[in-house]
Protein backbone atom coordinates (compact mmCIF):
# COMPACT_ATOMS: atom_id res chain seq x y z
CA UNK A 1 0.00 0.00 0.00
CA UNK A 2 2.92 2.27 0.58
CA UNK A 3 4.68 1.76 -2.73
CA UNK A 4 6.98 4.67 -3.50
CA UNK A 5 5.97 6.81 -6.44
CA UNK A 6 7.54 5.53 -9.62
CA UNK A 7 8.79 8.80 -11.05
CA UNK A 8 9.72 11.60 -8.74
CA UNK A 9 9.86 14.97 -10.45
CA UNK A 10 13.22 16.62 -10.06
CA UNK A 11 13.06 19.38 -7.50
CA UNK A 12 15.18 22.47 -7.69
CA UNK A 13 18.69 22.06 -6.28
CA UNK A 14 18.06 23.66 -2.96
CA UNK A 15 14.88 22.94 -1.12
CA UNK A 16 12.66 25.95 -1.02
CA UNK A 17 11.97 26.86 2.59
CA UNK A 18 8.28 27.05 1.76
CA UNK A 19 8.22 23.27 1.45
CA UNK A 20 9.36 22.94 5.04
CA UNK A 21 6.68 25.39 6.08
CA UNK A 22 4.12 23.21 4.33
CA UNK A 23 5.20 19.94 5.82
CA UNK A 24 6.60 20.64 9.26
CA UNK A 25 3.46 21.97 10.98
CA UNK A 26 1.68 18.79 10.02
CA UNK A 27 4.50 16.58 11.23
CA UNK A 28 4.76 18.53 14.48
CA UNK A 29 1.04 18.46 15.23
CA UNK A 30 1.02 14.81 14.38
CA UNK A 31 3.93 14.07 16.68
CA UNK A 32 2.40 16.01 19.54
CA UNK A 33 -1.11 14.56 19.33
CA UNK A 34 -0.53 11.05 17.99
CA UNK A 35 3.05 9.90 18.51
CA UNK A 36 3.59 11.34 21.98
CA UNK A 37 0.37 9.87 23.41
CA UNK A 38 1.17 6.55 21.77
CA UNK A 39 4.62 6.42 23.37
CA UNK A 40 3.38 7.69 26.73
CA UNK A 41 0.58 5.15 26.71
CA UNK A 42 2.92 2.30 25.87
CA UNK A 43 5.18 3.41 28.68
CA UNK A 44 2.37 3.42 31.25
CA UNK A 45 1.29 -0.05 30.18
CA UNK A 46 4.22 -1.48 32.14
CA UNK A 47 3.37 0.49 35.28
CA UNK A 48 0.56 0.38 37.81
CA UNK A 49 -0.53 3.97 37.07
CA UNK A 50 -4.21 4.55 37.89
CA UNK A 51 -4.58 7.80 35.95
CA UNK A 52 -3.23 10.17 38.59
CA UNK A 53 -0.66 10.20 41.39
CA UNK A 54 2.34 7.91 41.85
CA UNK A 55 3.17 4.80 39.94
CA UNK A 56 5.73 2.02 39.85
CA UNK A 57 7.04 -0.28 37.19
CA UNK A 58 5.30 -3.62 37.26
CA UNK A 59 6.88 -5.20 34.18
CA UNK A 60 4.54 -7.35 32.14
CA UNK A 61 2.08 -7.93 34.98
CA UNK A 62 -0.70 -6.04 33.19
CA UNK A 63 -0.20 -8.01 30.00
CA UNK A 64 -0.23 -11.32 31.82
CA UNK A 65 -3.34 -10.36 33.78
CA UNK A 66 -5.23 -9.67 30.56
CA UNK A 67 -5.07 -13.31 29.56
CA UNK A 68 -6.93 -14.42 32.64
CA UNK A 69 -9.49 -11.61 32.60
CA UNK A 70 -12.77 -13.02 31.33
CA UNK A 71 -14.20 -9.56 30.68
CA UNK A 72 -11.37 -8.60 28.31
CA UNK A 73 -11.17 -12.01 26.67
CA UNK A 74 -14.90 -11.97 25.98
CA UNK A 75 -14.62 -8.46 24.51
CA UNK A 76 -12.01 -9.78 22.07
CA UNK A 77 -14.19 -12.77 21.30
CA UNK A 78 -17.17 -10.55 20.61
CA UNK A 79 -15.24 -7.94 18.61
CA UNK A 80 -13.45 -10.45 16.37
CA UNK A 81 -16.50 -12.62 15.84
CA UNK A 82 -18.72 -9.63 15.16
CA UNK A 83 -16.15 -8.19 12.72
CA UNK A 84 -15.82 -11.41 10.74
CA UNK A 85 -19.57 -11.91 10.47
CA UNK A 86 -20.18 -8.25 9.57
CA UNK A 87 -17.44 -8.25 6.92
CA UNK A 88 -19.04 -11.31 5.30
CA UNK A 89 -22.58 -9.93 5.48
CA UNK A 90 -21.54 -6.51 4.17
CA UNK A 91 -19.57 -7.94 1.27
CA UNK A 92 -22.22 -10.41 0.18
CA UNK A 93 -25.07 -7.91 0.35
CA UNK A 94 -23.06 -5.05 -1.15
CA UNK A 95 -21.90 -7.18 -4.08
CA UNK A 96 -25.42 -8.46 -4.68
CA UNK A 97 -26.82 -4.93 -4.60
CA UNK A 98 -24.06 -3.62 -6.84
CA UNK A 99 -24.80 -6.38 -9.36
CA UNK A 100 -28.49 -5.60 -9.19
CA UNK A 101 -27.98 -1.87 -9.46
CA UNK A 102 -25.71 -2.13 -12.47
CA UNK A 103 -28.00 -4.55 -14.29
CA UNK A 104 -30.81 -3.39 -16.57
CA UNK A 105 -33.41 -2.18 -14.12
CA UNK A 106 -35.95 0.59 -13.94
CA UNK A 107 -35.57 3.55 -11.60
CA UNK A 108 -31.84 2.92 -11.48
CA UNK A 109 -30.71 6.37 -10.37
CA UNK A 110 -33.42 6.75 -7.75
CA UNK A 111 -32.71 3.31 -6.30
CA UNK A 112 -29.00 3.98 -6.13
CA UNK A 113 -29.76 7.21 -4.36
CA UNK A 114 -31.83 5.37 -1.76
CA UNK A 115 -29.19 2.75 -1.05
CA UNK A 116 -26.57 5.39 -0.38
CA UNK A 117 -28.58 7.13 2.34
CA UNK A 118 -27.37 5.08 5.34
CA UNK A 119 -23.85 6.30 4.66
CA UNK A 120 -24.69 9.88 5.55
CA UNK A 121 -26.54 9.16 8.79
CA UNK A 122 -24.84 9.29 12.16
CA UNK A 123 -24.18 5.81 13.57
CA UNK A 124 -25.37 6.57 17.07
CA UNK A 125 -28.61 8.19 15.89
CA UNK A 126 -29.58 5.29 13.65
CA UNK A 127 -28.64 2.93 16.47
CA UNK A 128 -31.15 4.71 18.73
CA UNK A 129 -33.81 4.26 16.07
CA UNK A 130 -33.05 0.55 15.67
CA UNK A 131 -32.91 0.22 19.44
CA UNK A 132 -36.61 1.09 19.56
CA UNK A 133 -37.37 -1.09 16.53
CA UNK A 134 -35.73 -4.14 18.11
CA UNK A 135 -36.95 -3.62 21.65
CA UNK A 136 -40.52 -2.46 21.03
CA UNK A 137 -41.72 -2.63 17.43
CA UNK A 138 -40.45 -6.08 16.52
CA UNK A 139 -41.81 -7.81 19.65
CA UNK A 140 -45.16 -6.06 19.17
CA UNK A 141 -45.42 -7.19 15.56
CA UNK A 142 -44.25 -10.69 16.48
CA UNK A 143 -46.88 -10.94 19.19
CA UNK A 144 -49.56 -9.86 16.73
CA UNK A 145 -48.44 -12.49 14.24
CA UNK A 146 -48.00 -15.11 16.93
CA UNK A 147 -44.28 -15.69 16.40
CA UNK A 148 -43.32 -16.58 19.93
CA UNK A 149 -39.54 -16.69 19.49
CA UNK A 150 -39.45 -12.98 18.58
CA UNK A 151 -41.85 -11.72 21.21
CA UNK A 152 -39.11 -10.68 23.59
CA UNK A 153 -36.52 -8.12 22.55
CA UNK A 154 -33.40 -9.60 20.98
CA UNK A 155 -31.46 -6.76 22.60
CA UNK A 156 -32.25 -8.25 25.99
CA UNK A 157 -31.05 -11.71 25.05
CA UNK A 158 -27.37 -12.47 25.65
CA UNK A 159 -27.33 -15.00 22.85
CA UNK A 160 -28.79 -12.79 20.13
CA UNK A 161 -27.97 -9.18 20.96
CA UNK A 162 -24.85 -9.37 18.81
CA UNK A 163 -27.02 -10.11 15.77
CA UNK A 164 -28.70 -6.75 16.22
CA UNK A 165 -25.28 -5.10 16.32
CA UNK A 166 -24.32 -6.87 13.09
CA UNK A 167 -27.55 -5.81 11.39
CA UNK A 168 -27.23 -2.11 12.21
CA UNK A 169 -23.49 -1.99 11.51
CA UNK A 170 -24.06 -3.69 8.16
CA UNK A 171 -26.98 -1.38 7.43
CA UNK A 172 -24.63 1.55 7.70
CA UNK A 173 -21.53 0.00 6.10
CA UNK A 174 -23.12 -1.56 3.02
CA UNK A 175 -23.30 1.65 0.90
CA UNK A 176 -19.56 2.27 1.25
CA UNK A 177 -18.73 -1.24 0.10
CA UNK A 178 -21.37 -1.02 -2.62
CA UNK A 179 -19.76 2.10 -4.12
CA UNK A 180 -16.49 0.25 -4.47
CA UNK A 181 -18.18 -2.73 -6.10
CA UNK A 182 -20.20 -0.50 -8.45
CA UNK A 183 -16.99 1.19 -9.58
CA UNK A 184 -15.37 -2.21 -10.00
CA UNK A 185 -18.22 -3.55 -12.11
CA UNK A 186 -17.99 -0.52 -14.40
CA UNK A 187 -14.35 -1.38 -15.04
CA UNK A 188 -15.17 -4.79 -16.51
CA UNK A 189 -15.38 -4.43 -20.29
CA UNK A 190 -18.72 -5.50 -21.72
CA UNK A 191 -17.10 -7.48 -24.52
CA UNK A 192 -16.09 -10.12 -22.00
CA UNK A 193 -19.72 -10.86 -21.25
CA UNK A 194 -20.68 -10.78 -24.91
CA UNK A 195 -18.00 -13.33 -25.69
CA UNK A 196 -19.15 -15.49 -22.80
CA UNK A 197 -22.77 -15.30 -23.93
CA UNK A 198 -21.82 -16.35 -27.43
CA UNK A 199 -19.98 -19.31 -25.94
CA UNK A 200 -23.20 -20.20 -24.19
CA UNK A 201 -22.28 -19.29 -20.62
CA UNK A 202 -25.34 -18.73 -18.48
CA UNK A 203 -25.61 -15.82 -16.04
CA UNK A 204 -24.53 -17.79 -12.97
CA UNK A 205 -21.55 -19.21 -14.86
CA UNK A 206 -20.65 -15.73 -16.07
CA UNK A 207 -20.79 -14.44 -12.54
CA UNK A 208 -18.54 -17.20 -11.23
CA UNK A 209 -16.03 -17.23 -14.03
CA UNK A 210 -15.86 -13.56 -14.98
CA UNK A 211 -17.37 -11.20 -12.45
CA UNK A 212 -16.13 -12.80 -9.28
CA UNK A 213 -12.47 -13.28 -10.32
CA UNK A 214 -12.31 -9.74 -11.71
CA UNK A 215 -13.89 -8.35 -8.55
CA UNK A 216 -11.49 -10.11 -6.21
CA UNK A 217 -9.32 -7.03 -5.74
CA UNK A 218 -12.35 -5.07 -4.67
CA UNK A 219 -13.39 -7.80 -2.26
CA UNK A 220 -9.97 -7.49 -0.67
CA UNK A 221 -10.24 -3.70 -0.40
CA UNK A 222 -13.68 -3.99 1.19
CA UNK A 223 -12.48 -6.64 3.59
CA UNK A 224 -9.57 -4.48 4.73
CA UNK A 225 -11.69 -1.35 5.08
CA UNK A 226 -14.38 -3.37 6.84
CA UNK A 227 -12.07 -4.82 9.46
CA UNK A 228 -10.47 -1.42 9.98
CA UNK A 229 -13.86 0.01 10.92
CA UNK A 230 -15.56 -2.90 12.66
CA UNK A 231 -12.69 -3.78 14.99
CA UNK A 232 -13.09 -0.30 16.49
CA UNK A 233 -16.85 -0.57 16.80
CA UNK A 234 -18.21 1.84 19.36
CA UNK A 235 -20.93 4.30 18.33
CA UNK A 236 -23.52 1.81 17.14
CA UNK A 237 -23.02 -0.52 20.10
CA UNK A 238 -23.41 2.35 22.55
CA UNK A 239 -26.70 3.32 20.95
CA UNK A 240 -28.00 -0.21 20.62
CA UNK A 241 -26.99 -2.28 23.62
CA UNK A 242 -24.37 -0.26 25.48
CA UNK A 243 -22.38 -3.49 25.77
CA UNK A 244 -25.19 -5.51 27.24
CA UNK A 245 -26.97 -7.55 28.16
CA UNK A 246 -24.32 -8.44 30.71
CA UNK A 247 -21.10 -7.91 28.80
CA UNK A 248 -22.16 -9.88 25.76
CA UNK A 249 -21.69 -7.04 23.26
CA UNK A 250 -18.87 -5.19 24.98
CA UNK A 251 -16.33 -4.30 22.28
CA UNK A 252 -12.60 -3.92 22.83
CA UNK A 253 -12.85 -0.15 22.31
CA UNK A 254 -15.49 0.07 25.03
CA UNK A 255 -13.35 -1.99 27.38
CA UNK A 256 -10.35 0.27 26.80
CA UNK A 257 -12.45 3.36 27.52
CA UNK A 258 -13.38 1.98 30.94
CA UNK A 259 -9.78 2.83 31.84
CA UNK A 260 -10.88 6.45 32.32
CA UNK A 261 -13.13 5.84 35.22
CA UNK A 262 -12.26 2.51 36.78
CA UNK A 263 -8.73 3.30 37.94
CA UNK A 264 -7.52 0.73 35.40
CA UNK A 265 -5.54 3.21 33.34
CA UNK A 266 -2.30 1.23 33.06
CA UNK A 267 -4.11 -2.07 32.71
CA UNK A 268 -6.38 -0.82 29.92
CA UNK A 269 -3.35 0.75 28.25
CA UNK A 270 -1.77 -2.71 28.13
CA UNK A 271 -5.04 -3.88 26.62
CA UNK A 272 -4.80 -1.08 24.05
CA UNK A 273 -1.25 -2.07 23.11
CA UNK A 274 -2.34 -5.66 22.71
CA UNK A 275 -5.28 -4.53 20.61
CA UNK A 276 -2.94 -2.49 18.43
CA UNK A 277 -0.70 -5.52 17.87
CA UNK A 278 -3.70 -7.64 16.91
CA UNK A 279 -5.02 -4.96 14.54
CA UNK A 280 -1.64 -4.72 12.83
CA UNK A 281 -1.37 -8.51 12.58
CA UNK A 282 -4.77 -8.69 10.91
CA UNK A 283 -3.76 -5.92 8.47
CA UNK A 284 -0.46 -7.65 7.67
CA UNK A 285 -2.26 -10.94 7.09
CA UNK A 286 -4.61 -9.24 4.66
CA UNK A 287 -1.77 -7.48 2.85
CA UNK A 288 0.00 -10.84 2.53
CA UNK A 289 -3.13 -12.25 1.02
CA UNK A 290 -3.19 -9.43 -1.51
CA UNK A 291 0.38 -10.09 -2.52
CA UNK A 292 -0.18 -13.80 -2.88
CA UNK A 293 -3.25 -13.18 -5.01
CA UNK A 294 -1.30 -10.73 -7.10
CA UNK A 295 -3.99 -8.12 -6.78
CA UNK A 296 -2.66 -4.70 -7.61
CA UNK A 297 -4.02 -2.01 -5.38
CA UNK B 1 -1.97 1.89 -4.60
CA UNK B 2 -1.59 2.24 -8.32
CA UNK B 3 -4.48 4.22 -9.66
CA UNK B 4 -4.69 2.64 -13.04
CA UNK B 5 -8.03 0.94 -13.18
CA UNK B 6 -9.29 2.05 -16.55
CA UNK B 7 -12.62 3.76 -16.60
CA UNK B 8 -12.87 4.03 -12.87
CA UNK B 9 -10.41 6.71 -11.92
CA UNK B 10 -11.89 9.39 -14.08
CA UNK B 11 -15.36 9.69 -12.71
CA UNK B 12 -18.16 8.06 -10.88
CA UNK B 13 -20.94 6.21 -12.55
CA UNK B 14 -21.61 8.44 -15.51
CA UNK B 15 -24.84 8.04 -17.32
CA UNK B 16 -23.37 7.64 -20.78
CA UNK B 17 -21.05 4.90 -19.69
CA UNK B 18 -23.82 2.96 -18.11
CA UNK B 19 -26.15 2.99 -21.05
CA UNK B 20 -23.60 1.38 -23.30
CA UNK B 21 -22.15 -1.00 -20.81
CA UNK B 22 -23.78 -4.40 -20.92
CA UNK B 23 -24.93 -5.39 -17.50
CA UNK B 24 -22.39 -7.49 -15.63
CA UNK B 25 -25.00 -9.98 -14.59
CA UNK B 26 -25.31 -10.81 -18.25
CA UNK B 27 -29.10 -10.62 -18.14
CA UNK B 28 -31.16 -10.00 -21.19
CA UNK B 29 -34.61 -9.66 -19.66
CA UNK B 30 -36.19 -6.26 -19.45
CA UNK B 31 -35.47 -6.27 -15.73
CA UNK B 32 -38.87 -5.78 -14.13
CA UNK B 33 -38.46 -8.83 -11.92
CA UNK B 34 -35.09 -7.61 -10.75
CA UNK B 35 -36.43 -4.10 -10.27
CA UNK B 36 -39.16 -5.38 -7.96
CA UNK B 37 -36.59 -7.36 -6.01
CA UNK B 38 -34.37 -4.32 -5.54
CA UNK B 39 -37.28 -2.09 -4.63
CA UNK B 40 -38.15 -4.61 -1.92
CA UNK B 41 -34.55 -4.56 -0.73
CA UNK B 42 -34.63 -0.77 -0.60
CA UNK B 43 -37.35 -1.05 2.04
CA UNK B 44 -34.58 -2.09 4.42
CA UNK B 45 -33.30 1.46 4.06
CA UNK B 46 -36.61 3.27 3.74
CA UNK B 47 -38.61 1.60 6.52
CA UNK B 48 -36.41 2.74 9.41
CA UNK B 49 -36.51 6.25 7.95
CA UNK B 50 -40.28 6.16 7.53
CA UNK B 51 -40.51 4.84 11.07
CA UNK B 52 -38.46 7.76 12.39
CA UNK B 53 -40.72 10.27 10.65
CA UNK B 54 -43.91 8.53 11.79
CA UNK B 55 -42.74 8.38 15.40
CA UNK B 56 -41.62 12.00 15.34
CA UNK B 57 -45.14 13.13 14.42
CA UNK B 58 -47.04 11.13 17.03
CA UNK B 59 -48.51 12.21 20.32
CA UNK B 60 -46.85 10.63 23.33
CA UNK B 61 -49.90 8.36 23.86
CA UNK B 62 -49.74 7.14 20.27
CA UNK B 63 -45.99 6.63 20.50
CA UNK B 64 -46.37 4.45 23.58
CA UNK B 65 -48.74 1.98 21.93
CA UNK B 66 -48.45 -0.44 19.04
CA UNK B 67 -45.44 -1.11 16.83
CA UNK B 68 -44.94 2.53 15.90
CA UNK B 69 -45.35 2.03 12.17
CA UNK B 70 -48.83 3.48 11.87
CA UNK B 71 -49.05 6.95 10.37
CA UNK B 72 -50.14 9.46 13.03
CA UNK B 73 -53.24 11.59 12.65
CA UNK B 74 -53.34 14.45 13.49
CA UNK B 75 -49.64 15.05 13.02
CA UNK B 76 -47.94 16.64 16.00
CA UNK B 77 -45.36 19.13 14.86
CA UNK B 78 -44.88 20.54 18.34
CA UNK B 79 -42.61 17.55 19.09
CA UNK B 80 -39.93 19.33 17.13
CA UNK B 81 -40.27 22.44 19.25
CA UNK B 82 -39.95 20.35 22.43
CA UNK B 83 -36.92 18.49 21.07
CA UNK B 84 -35.43 21.79 19.88
CA UNK B 85 -35.54 23.09 23.42
CA UNK B 86 -34.53 19.91 25.22
CA UNK B 87 -31.39 19.43 23.16
CA UNK B 88 -30.64 23.16 22.89
CA UNK B 89 -30.60 22.45 19.20
CA UNK B 90 -29.28 25.80 17.92
CA UNK B 91 -26.24 25.62 20.17
CA UNK B 92 -25.51 21.95 19.41
CA UNK B 93 -25.97 22.68 15.73
CA UNK B 94 -23.58 25.64 15.87
CA UNK B 95 -20.96 23.54 17.66
CA UNK B 96 -21.35 20.65 15.22
CA UNK B 97 -21.06 23.06 12.33
CA UNK B 98 -17.97 24.75 13.77
CA UNK B 99 -16.22 21.42 14.39
CA UNK B 100 -17.12 20.15 10.92
CA UNK B 101 -16.10 23.31 9.06
CA UNK B 102 -12.82 23.48 10.96
CA UNK B 103 -12.15 19.81 10.23
CA UNK B 104 -12.91 20.07 6.52
CA UNK B 105 -10.95 23.31 6.05
CA UNK B 106 -8.04 22.13 8.16
CA UNK B 107 -7.83 18.73 6.58
CA UNK B 108 -8.03 19.96 2.99
CA UNK B 109 -5.40 22.64 3.60
CA UNK B 110 -2.95 20.74 5.77
CA UNK B 111 -3.13 17.45 3.87
CA UNK B 112 -2.79 19.06 0.44
CA UNK B 113 0.12 21.27 1.56
CA UNK B 114 1.96 18.38 3.17
CA UNK B 115 1.32 16.12 0.19
CA UNK B 116 2.59 18.79 -2.20
CA UNK B 117 5.78 19.26 -0.22
CA UNK B 118 6.26 15.48 -0.12
CA UNK B 119 5.49 14.83 -3.77
CA UNK B 120 7.83 17.54 -5.00
CA UNK B 121 10.72 16.57 -2.74
CA UNK B 122 10.44 12.83 -2.88
CA UNK B 123 14.19 12.48 -3.44
CA UNK B 124 14.91 13.96 -0.07
CA UNK B 125 14.95 11.71 2.92
CA UNK B 126 13.20 14.12 5.27
CA UNK B 127 10.16 14.35 3.03
CA UNK B 128 10.08 10.70 2.08
CA UNK B 129 10.33 9.59 5.69
CA UNK B 130 7.72 12.08 6.77
CA UNK B 131 5.38 10.46 4.28
CA UNK B 132 5.84 7.00 5.75
CA UNK B 133 5.70 8.45 9.24
CA UNK B 134 2.31 10.01 8.57
CA UNK B 135 1.11 6.90 6.78
CA UNK B 136 2.05 4.60 9.65
CA UNK B 137 -0.74 6.16 11.69
CA UNK B 138 -3.31 4.46 9.48
CA UNK B 139 -2.67 1.48 11.68
CA UNK B 140 -3.36 3.39 14.89
CA UNK B 141 -7.08 3.65 15.56
CA UNK B 142 -8.35 6.15 18.09
CA UNK B 143 -9.21 3.63 20.86
CA UNK B 144 -5.57 2.51 21.03
CA UNK B 145 -4.26 5.91 22.07
CA UNK B 146 -7.47 7.35 23.50
CA UNK B 147 -6.45 7.20 27.16
CA UNK B 148 -3.18 9.18 26.97
CA UNK B 149 -4.57 11.38 24.22
CA UNK B 150 -7.53 12.54 26.25
CA UNK B 151 -5.25 13.27 29.19
CA UNK B 152 -3.02 15.32 26.93
CA UNK B 153 -5.94 17.18 25.40
CA UNK B 154 -7.20 18.24 28.80
CA UNK B 155 -3.72 19.29 29.92
CA UNK B 156 -3.41 21.71 26.99
CA UNK B 157 -6.98 22.97 27.55
CA UNK B 158 -8.34 21.43 24.40
CA UNK B 159 -11.00 19.26 26.04
CA UNK B 160 -13.53 21.19 23.95
CA UNK B 161 -14.83 21.31 20.35
CA UNK B 162 -11.54 22.81 19.15
CA UNK B 163 -9.73 19.73 20.42
CA UNK B 164 -12.28 17.51 18.70
CA UNK B 165 -11.64 19.30 15.39
CA UNK B 166 -7.87 18.96 15.81
CA UNK B 167 -8.12 15.22 16.44
CA UNK B 168 -10.57 14.78 13.56
CA UNK B 169 -8.00 16.45 11.33
CA UNK B 170 -5.08 14.42 12.64
CA UNK B 171 -6.84 11.08 12.33
CA UNK B 172 -7.84 11.97 8.78
CA UNK B 173 -4.34 13.02 7.74
CA UNK B 174 -2.80 9.65 6.93
CA UNK B 175 -5.32 8.55 4.40
CA UNK B 176 -5.77 11.97 2.82
CA UNK B 177 -2.06 12.70 2.48
CA UNK B 178 -1.93 9.37 0.67
CA UNK B 179 -4.79 10.41 -1.64
CA UNK B 180 -3.31 13.81 -2.40
CA UNK B 181 0.20 12.48 -2.95
CA UNK B 182 -1.11 9.89 -5.40
CA UNK B 183 -3.04 12.59 -7.24
CA UNK B 184 -0.15 15.07 -7.25
CA UNK B 185 2.13 12.54 -8.91
CA UNK B 186 -0.12 12.67 -11.94
CA UNK B 187 0.41 16.43 -12.29
CA UNK B 188 3.54 16.97 -14.41
CA UNK B 189 6.26 19.15 -12.98
CA UNK B 190 6.62 21.00 -16.29
CA UNK B 191 3.31 22.65 -15.57
CA UNK B 192 4.86 24.51 -12.67
CA UNK B 193 8.11 25.31 -14.39
CA UNK B 194 6.77 28.05 -16.59
CA UNK B 195 5.09 29.70 -13.64
CA UNK B 196 8.34 29.51 -11.73
CA UNK B 197 10.24 31.06 -14.64
CA UNK B 198 7.82 33.94 -14.42
CA UNK B 199 9.01 34.42 -10.88
CA UNK B 200 6.20 32.85 -8.88
CA UNK B 201 7.19 31.60 -5.45
CA UNK B 202 6.45 28.05 -4.31
CA UNK B 203 3.63 29.38 -2.18
CA UNK B 204 2.07 31.18 -5.14
CA UNK B 205 2.52 28.18 -7.42
CA UNK B 206 0.74 26.00 -4.91
CA UNK B 207 -2.23 28.25 -4.24
CA UNK B 208 -2.73 29.67 -7.74
CA UNK B 209 -1.84 26.66 -9.86
CA UNK B 210 -1.76 23.39 -7.94
CA UNK B 211 -4.57 23.85 -5.45
CA UNK B 212 -7.18 24.58 -8.12
CA UNK B 213 -6.00 21.48 -10.00
CA UNK B 214 -6.62 19.48 -6.85
CA UNK B 215 -10.30 20.47 -6.87
CA UNK B 216 -11.72 16.98 -7.50
CA UNK B 217 -9.56 15.58 -4.72
CA UNK B 218 -10.53 18.43 -2.43
CA UNK B 219 -14.18 17.56 -3.01
CA UNK B 220 -13.59 13.91 -2.17
CA UNK B 221 -11.55 14.66 0.94
CA UNK B 222 -14.06 17.31 1.97
CA UNK B 223 -17.11 15.06 1.65
CA UNK B 224 -15.54 12.26 3.66
CA UNK B 225 -14.28 14.66 6.31
CA UNK B 226 -17.67 16.34 6.52
CA UNK B 227 -19.54 13.07 7.03
CA UNK B 228 -17.03 11.62 9.47
CA UNK B 229 -16.80 14.77 11.53
CA UNK B 230 -20.49 15.67 11.58
CA UNK B 231 -21.62 12.16 12.49
CA UNK B 232 -18.91 11.24 14.98
CA UNK B 233 -19.98 10.29 18.47
CA UNK B 234 -16.91 8.62 19.94
CA UNK B 235 -14.43 11.50 19.98
CA UNK B 236 -16.64 14.41 21.07
CA UNK B 237 -18.30 12.29 23.75
CA UNK B 238 -14.91 11.36 25.19
CA UNK B 239 -12.99 14.57 24.62
CA UNK B 240 -15.37 17.43 25.32
CA UNK B 241 -15.73 17.70 29.07
CA UNK B 242 -18.47 20.34 29.18
CA UNK B 243 -21.86 18.76 28.29
CA UNK B 244 -23.07 22.17 27.12
CA UNK B 245 -20.44 22.11 24.37
CA UNK B 246 -21.48 18.82 22.82
CA UNK B 247 -22.23 18.12 19.16
CA UNK B 248 -25.59 17.01 17.80
CA UNK B 249 -24.97 13.22 17.83
CA UNK B 250 -23.82 13.39 21.45
CA UNK B 251 -26.73 15.43 22.81
CA UNK B 252 -29.15 12.74 21.61
CA UNK B 253 -28.14 10.67 24.62
CA UNK B 254 -30.37 12.73 26.92
CA UNK B 255 -33.30 10.70 25.61
CA UNK B 256 -31.58 7.50 26.73
CA UNK B 257 -30.57 8.50 30.22
CA UNK B 258 -33.83 10.21 31.05
CA UNK B 259 -36.53 7.90 32.25
CA UNK B 260 -39.36 9.15 30.17
CA UNK B 261 -41.94 7.79 27.82
CA UNK B 262 -41.89 10.62 25.32
CA UNK B 263 -40.40 8.62 22.48
CA UNK B 264 -42.12 10.93 20.04
CA UNK B 265 -39.92 13.81 21.17
CA UNK B 266 -36.83 11.59 21.05
CA UNK B 267 -37.61 10.62 17.46
CA UNK B 268 -38.30 14.22 16.51
CA UNK B 269 -34.84 14.97 17.82
CA UNK B 270 -33.27 12.03 15.92
CA UNK B 271 -34.95 13.26 12.76
CA UNK B 272 -33.53 16.73 13.29
CA UNK B 273 -30.11 15.16 13.83
CA UNK B 274 -30.33 13.19 10.58
CA UNK B 275 -31.84 15.93 8.47
CA UNK B 276 -28.78 18.09 7.72
CA UNK B 277 -26.67 15.35 6.14
CA UNK B 278 -29.59 13.62 4.43
CA UNK B 279 -30.84 16.89 2.92
CA UNK B 280 -27.34 17.92 1.88
CA UNK B 281 -26.96 14.51 0.28
CA UNK B 282 -30.28 14.65 -1.56
CA UNK B 283 -29.45 18.07 -3.01
CA UNK B 284 -25.89 17.22 -4.00
CA UNK B 285 -26.43 13.56 -4.78
CA UNK B 286 -24.65 13.25 -8.09
CA UNK B 287 -21.73 15.32 -6.85
CA UNK B 288 -21.39 13.36 -3.62
CA UNK B 289 -21.48 10.00 -5.39
CA UNK B 290 -18.80 11.05 -7.86
CA UNK B 291 -16.60 12.34 -5.09
CA UNK B 292 -17.07 9.31 -2.92
CA UNK B 293 -16.43 6.94 -5.81
CA UNK B 294 -13.20 8.73 -6.60
CA UNK B 295 -12.06 8.26 -3.02
CA UNK B 296 -13.07 4.63 -3.01
CA UNK B 297 -10.98 3.76 -6.01
CA UNK B 298 -7.78 5.54 -5.07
Amino acid sequence: MTAPPPVAPRPPRRVDKTFYAMLLPVVLLFTLFITVPAVVGMFYSITNYVGYGDWEFVGLTNYIAIFSDPRILSSYGFTLGFSVVTVIVVNVVALALALGLSAKIKLKTALRGVFFIPMVISGIVIAYVFNYLFSTSLPTIAARLGIESLESSILADERFAWIAVVIVTAWQAIPGAMIIYLAGLLAIPGEVYEAASIDGARPWRQFRSITLPLMLGYVVINTILGFKGFLNAYDIIVGLTNGGPGTSTFSVAMTIFTGFTSGDYAYQMANAVLFFVITVLISVMQLRLIQRRGVSL
Amino acid sequence: MATTLPGTTSAGPSRAQEKNAPEPGGRRRSGWGLTVLIVLASLAVLLPLYFTVAMALKSSEEAATGSGFSWPWPMRFDNFATAWEMTAFPRAFAISLAVTVATVAGLVTLASCAAYAIARNWERKLFRWSYFYLLAAMFIPFPVIALPQIKLVSIVNLDNPAGVAILHILFGLSFNVLLYTAFLRSIPYELEESARLDGASTWQVFWRLIFPLLAPMNATVGIFAFLASWNDFMMPSLITSDPAMQTIPVVQSIFQSQFSANYNVAFASYLMAMAPTVLAYLFAQRWVMTGVTRGAIK
